[in-house]
């Protein structure tokens, strides 16, 4: 994973569900076609305009609701470089370090206002504003999880610690 | 003193070896079933699984379940189904199901979720098994990948928040409204990461397929586990379903008295009252006289929260020579097959057709928008399912009001959403 991502701040508020990012109907179509329509509900523009690097910036208990991965996925799949948010709901903030998709829990994420330039070092939990001038500090992830992210997600991890055994 | 802990410490501890696990710790554990549905389980995991070695393994402590899709309503549905069916046969899946209903039911019903034991699904609502004492709680399709490949996962012991009900349960409650109110008292996000325990008197005089519904929704407020302690009404329940020897090496852990425990909320049963959960969000409890007279399109009876046997048969209460109001659809979908065979034998499936309504196979139905009842743009649904996230259950400018089978009922007679000790008064 990259060890410093900037881009651009994309606002969202509390409790923002999977489905929201992978919506129902078009799960099944697979992920060119629902990353397309990720967020779109809540911000028309979303899907279409975000850039790579981007970063999701929102409230409390981003990703409630269904397990469902393809959140995860549509959001990488619109190369959005992280995901900051005041806490996250447990099921995605798993899928997301198993996937690669660097999310940061920090309790200051509402002092970020939409289109604010935003650095992010996953490693280290921190993130800078640009735009306002200012740096937070977001929770540190423990050791076992770090070396699930810096391996790049779940499965490359596990490719890695199943070749060094055998 | 040793030191107090509460269920899910408890449990946690069993599994990982270290008797001295707390909330907060983090434990590797083996899970003793990892079950995996049809839309996050293997088409999501296939790939990978061959990428790592291709091999699974403890195949016996894996089960796979179609119940979202089947029977399917799109040639891609039933696609997904084939692939299903093959992966599960190719790893030697013995526990394998399709067309039996909805898997959180079918684990039950099958005897895989038992006390004392851990438990992981590719589906939220997993965590209805702590109903039976288990530590049963979702996860997604990587997470079930490494399950798979390892036998191995991690988990945070959560903090425990203690609920309790005394008293008794007034004619025309049910367990639903019981833990909308827990959801609209806590919000949708007032109980994330943590575990919920359940108990007092009425949970002890409450069938197992009620207390179904209060493990189930547990996780539209966050939880990770929703916890009853087992009683003689859970053996009584798996005494049907595991053979003799099972039933003797069943463990049956029970919280501490002493327990530390992040929250505690007592609540006095002859209080409650049906309740409702207005769009777009499971957290947004009100009585349901703010809602009355809202007109509705639909009426949904299912899910893993709300189609059970005890259900059909409050819905039949209602239903009982009376019928559907013109411009409604009362949807019945039965959560499993054997929920439809015991509801048929006892009449209640006829009750229910002769008032007008629509019997669908057992399975997910509507309830994530899937198929037989989704909704069009505007309609309204009063439903006894657990989400009612924006378009849900259909077009993103419908809306789902969450309701007891009951209320659900009430609505599907009057056209409107009513309040149901209003009809069996
Ligand atoms: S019935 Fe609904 S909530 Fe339950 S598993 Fe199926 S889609 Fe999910």
């Amino acid at each position: 994973m990259e060890s410093r991502i900037v881009g651009r701040a994309w606002k969202f508020g509390d409790s923002i569900d999977t489905g929201q990012m992978a919506i129902g109907q078009y799960t099944r179509l697979g992920v060119e076609v629902y990353s397309a329509h990720c967020l779109e509900n809540l911000r028309p523009e979303f899907p279409q305009t975000v850039q790579p690097g981007d970063i999701v910036v929102a409230g409390k208990n981003f990703g409630s609701g269904s397990s469902r991965e393809s959140a995860v996925l549509a959001l990488r799949y619109l190369q959005v470089g992280a995901v900051v948010a005041e806490f996250f709901s447990r099921i995605f903030f798993r899928n997301a370090i198993n996937l690669g998709l660097p999310v940061i829990e920090c309790p200051q994420a509402n002092l970020i206002d939409d289109g604010n330039n935003i650095e992010v070092y996953p490693l280290q939990g921190k993130i800078v504003n640009l735009t306002q001038n200012c740096t937070y500090q977001g929770l540190m992830l423990p050791e076992h999880l770090m070396k699930i992210i810096r391996a790049g997600g779940l499965v490359p991890y596990l490719e890695q610690t199943i070749s060094s055994s055998s | 003193m040793v030191a107090q802990r509460t269920l899910a410490e408890k449990i946690l501890a069993r599994h990982s070896g270290d008797s001295a696990v707390s909330a907060g710790d983090i434990v590797w554990a083996e899970p003793n079933v990892a079950m995996l549905d049809d839309p996050l389980g293997p088409k999501m995991v296939q790939t990978e699984l061959r990428r790592l070695g291709n091999k699974i393994k403890y195949p016996a402590r894996v089960v796979v379940i179609s119940d979202h899709c089947a029977p399917p309503s799109t040639i891609v549905q039933a696609d997904l189904l084939t692939l299903t069916r093959n992966w599960a046969h190719e790893y030697r899946i013995e526990r394998f199901h399709e067309y039996e209903g909805i898997c959180h039911q079918v684990m039950m019903e099958k005897g895989y979720v038992r006390p004392s034991e851990l438990v992981v699904g590719t589906d939220s609502h997993t965590v209805m098994g702590g109903a039976l004492g288990s530590f049963a709680t979702g996860v997604g399709s990587t997470e079930i990948l490494g399950v798979l490949v390892t036998g191995q996962m991690w988990f945070r012991v959560p903090e425990t928040v203690r609920i309790e009900w005394d008293g008794s349960l007034p004619d025309g409650v049910m367990a639903k409204d019981l833990i909308l109110q827990v959801l609209g008292d806590f919000g949708s996000m007032g109980l994330t990461y943590r575990a919920v325990e359940f108990g007092g008197s009425v949970i002890d005089q409450m069938p197992t397929d009620q207390r179904f519904a209060l493990s189930n929704m547990t996780v539209e407020g966050g939880a990770k586990a929703g916890l009853i302690p087992p009683d003689s009404e859970t053996l009584a329940y798996l005494h049907d379903r595991l053979s003799e020897s099972e039933l003797e090496s069943l463990v049956l852990l029970h919280p501490d008295p002493e327990a530390s425990y992040s929250d505690r909320r007592l609540y006095k049963a002859d209080t409650a009252q049906p309740l409702v959960a207005v769009p777009h969000n499971p957290g947004n409890v009100h009585p349901i006289a703010d809602v009355d007279n809202q007109k509705i399109h639909q009426a949904y009876i299912g899910s893993c929260a709300g189609g059970r046997l005890s259900d059909l048969i409050a819905v039949a209460r209602i239903m009982k020579g009376r019928h559907v109001d013109r411009g409604v659809r009362l949807i019945v979908c039965p959560a499993s097959r054997t929920v439809y065979q015991e509801a048929l034998r006892q009449g209640i499936l006829e009750t229910l057709y002769e008032s007008g309504a629509i019997i669908t196979a057992a399975g997910c139905g509507a309830c994530g928008g899937g198929h037989s009842g989704v909704l069009g743009a505007e309609e309204v649904c009063i439903s006894a399912t657990n989400r009612n996230f924006k378009g849900r259950m259909g077009d993103p400018s419908s809306q789902v009001f969450l309701a007891s089978p009951l209320s659900v009922a009430a609505a599907a007679v009057t056209g409107e959403i009513t309040d149901p000790r209003l009809i069996l008064a």
